[in-house]
């Protein structure tokens, strides 16, 4: 148990782009923002102890060199996809409460707009792809070649089972929207989205249409962890980890033979994380829901107990999810329209809102808030934070 | 995939341990899942033990071929060349009537007629010499 043992003290994150791409390779924009987060939190980079590096991005070996870490003692990759940074945000919370290391530094990012693109990768190389030989002789024969295809196939299922509506599907990309107008950062800062656009966008593989995909971007972030005592030494006002879960479907690898269809890794790890923290889901004050896609947000509100299941398609309607509403999801814009660095500019976000740092966009007298990632075949993980 | 990309063939499984004999009875014609000879249970995607049982004694057990669809997607945009001239195409997931449930395509229907719960029958398409995939067309009552 590391329940408030742990804490983050130091955030940092490079401008988002897409067009003409970042200029730098994806471990010099890993390194930009590692480097940010050392500033943010007064910490030398020889102090860090810790590397955790997103899958497929990049070494932990590379970054201590890189960055001038010769005490490095604690590495691990969590191969969770989009719910590897708040599963390594858990990892970190575990490591220094253990003692296996001091100050454990969380890199993400990449080219994923002028490098290889997403959609590209997840076909070509089977060791990258969820599931890998499964996938390949079972799925990709047949077209099933890609994330919004994948999460296609559940968000139909939801829609069969549950009566969910493409409306409640654009209600999340409306509110993600909406919280990126008061994002300056933000790849769709200054482009307001309504219903007839959001109707109106392409179909890419149904339900989904364009504007319930995320915006593959270039850009990176990281966060450094630490104990609760080295904290009081730091620049920041730390942010508490109260708890932290992360879990798997069943079976993991294989979409299509799930006894119960909907249920993900956050279906247990949440309990276990709210469990930790010695608080409930109604006692969140926001929450930074992982949202490749907009069904996968209704999806996790559900699996992560903020309503029942079956009821996140209502739960997200009429503003439910936006600033004023009784839970805002994804202030900074999220993966849909701020950019999608992987999933660690949610944790990035989390931090802010919980120092009150967040201005347009703050959450008044934020106290608690919850973070959770989703990634591969719906691997989960949540962390629950304090200020 | 850009624009203008070249065609290129489509992704073929390998063909190798177990999945490769799932695919060897295709070529024959024949749709079979693993099934335990310790507990009864069918199983797919092919796995060396049971999971209910954990017996690593099984058979190829033939299968009606018959099932329904329990969801699909229609792939408008392709977002992989090989698939960029078959749009729109529909990756359906069949549930079978011993249980298991594969993913395939119904090549005798149009994205827009799919519905959950629809009957379906299996049929076998090669592509290559070497593999013939499992596919499917609506159950001959649903015709
Ligand atoms: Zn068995």
């Amino acid at each position: 148990m590391f329940k408030d043992k742990a804490c983050i003290v130091g955030i940092g994150e490079t401008p988002f782009c897409r067009k003409p791409g970042s200029g730098l390779s994806e471990m010099g924009i890993q390194l930009k923002a590692a480097v940010a987060a050392l500033e943010d939190a007064g910490l030398k980079a020889a102090q860090i102890d810790g590397i955790l590096p997103f899958p497929n991005v990049g070494k932990a070996e590379a970054f201590a060199a890189s960055l001038g870490c010769e005490n490095l003692r604690f590495a691990a990759t969590l191969h969770m996809g989009g719910a590897a940074p708040v599963g390594s945000l858990r990892m970190a919370a575990m490591a220094v409460s253990s003692g296996a290391a001091d100050y454990m530094m969380v890199p993400g990012g990449w080219n994923g707009y002028s490098g290889a693109r997403v959609r590209e990768t997840a076909a070509n190389d089977v060791n990258s792809i969820p599931g890998g030989e499964i996938a390949r002789d079972f799925y990709m024969p047949f077209g099933l070649t890609a994330p919004p295809q994948w999460y296609a196939l559940m968000a139909r299922r939801h829609m069969h089972e549950y009566g969910t509506t493409e409306e409640q599907l654009g209600a999340v990309a409306l509110a993600m929207r909406k919280h990126a107008q008061l994002n300056p950062a933000a790849l769709m800062h200054g482009k307001p989205l309504t219903m007839a656009d959001y109707l109106a966008s392409p179909t890419i593989a149904s339900p989904y249409r364009l504007l319930d995909c995320c915006v593959e971007t270039d850009g990176a972030a990281a966060f450094i962890v630490t104990t609760v005592e080295r904290a009081r030494d730091l620049r920041q006002k730390p942010v508490y980890i109260m708890g932290a879960a992360a879990g798997q479907p069943y079976p993991a690898d294989e979409i299509t033979n799930r006894a119960d269809f909907h249920r993900t890794g956050l279906t247990n790890a949440a309990p276990e994380a709210f469990r930790m923290a010695g608080v409930t889901p109604a006692d969140a004050d926001f929450a930074q829901i992982y949202d490749c896609f907009t069904f996968e947000v209704i999806q996790q509100l559900e699996e992560a107990g903020f309503c029942k299941r079956g009821e996140g398609g209502a739960f997200v309607e009429h503003g439910g999810i936006e600033l004023g509403g009784r839970l805002p999801v994804n202030t900074h814009g999220g993966l849909l329209s701020q950019a999608h660095v992987l999933g660690i500019a949610h944790v990035v976000e989390a931090v802010r809102q919980l120092r009150g740092e967040a201005g347009a966009r703050q959450v008044p007298d934020a106290e608690i808030g919850v973070v959770t990632g989703w990634g591969d075949f719906g691997d989960g993980s949540i962390a629950v934070l304090r200020r | 995939m850009s624009e203008n990309a070249l065609p290129c063939d489509k992704p073929l499984p390998a063909l190798t341990g177990l999945y490769g004999e799932f695919y060897a009875w295709c070529r024959d014609r024949e749709l079979r899942f693993q099934r335990c000879t310790g507990c009864g249970r069918y199983r797919h995607v092919p796995r060396e033990i049971c999971a209910h049982c954990s017996s690593m004694e099984w058979e190829w057990a033939r299968s009606s071929g018959r099932g329904t669809v329990f969801t699909w997607t229609e792939v408008v945009r392709a977002l992989h060349p090989a698939f960029a001239a078959a749009t729109p195409y529909a990756p359906v997931v069949v549930e079978m009537e011993e249980g298991v449930r594969l993913l395939s395509q119904v090549v005798d229907c149009v994205p827009g007629e799919l519905a959950i719960g629809m009957p379906v029958e299996v049929d076998f398409q090669p592509v290559s010499d070497a593999v013939t995939l499992p596919i499917f067309r609506r159950a001959a009552a649903a015709r």
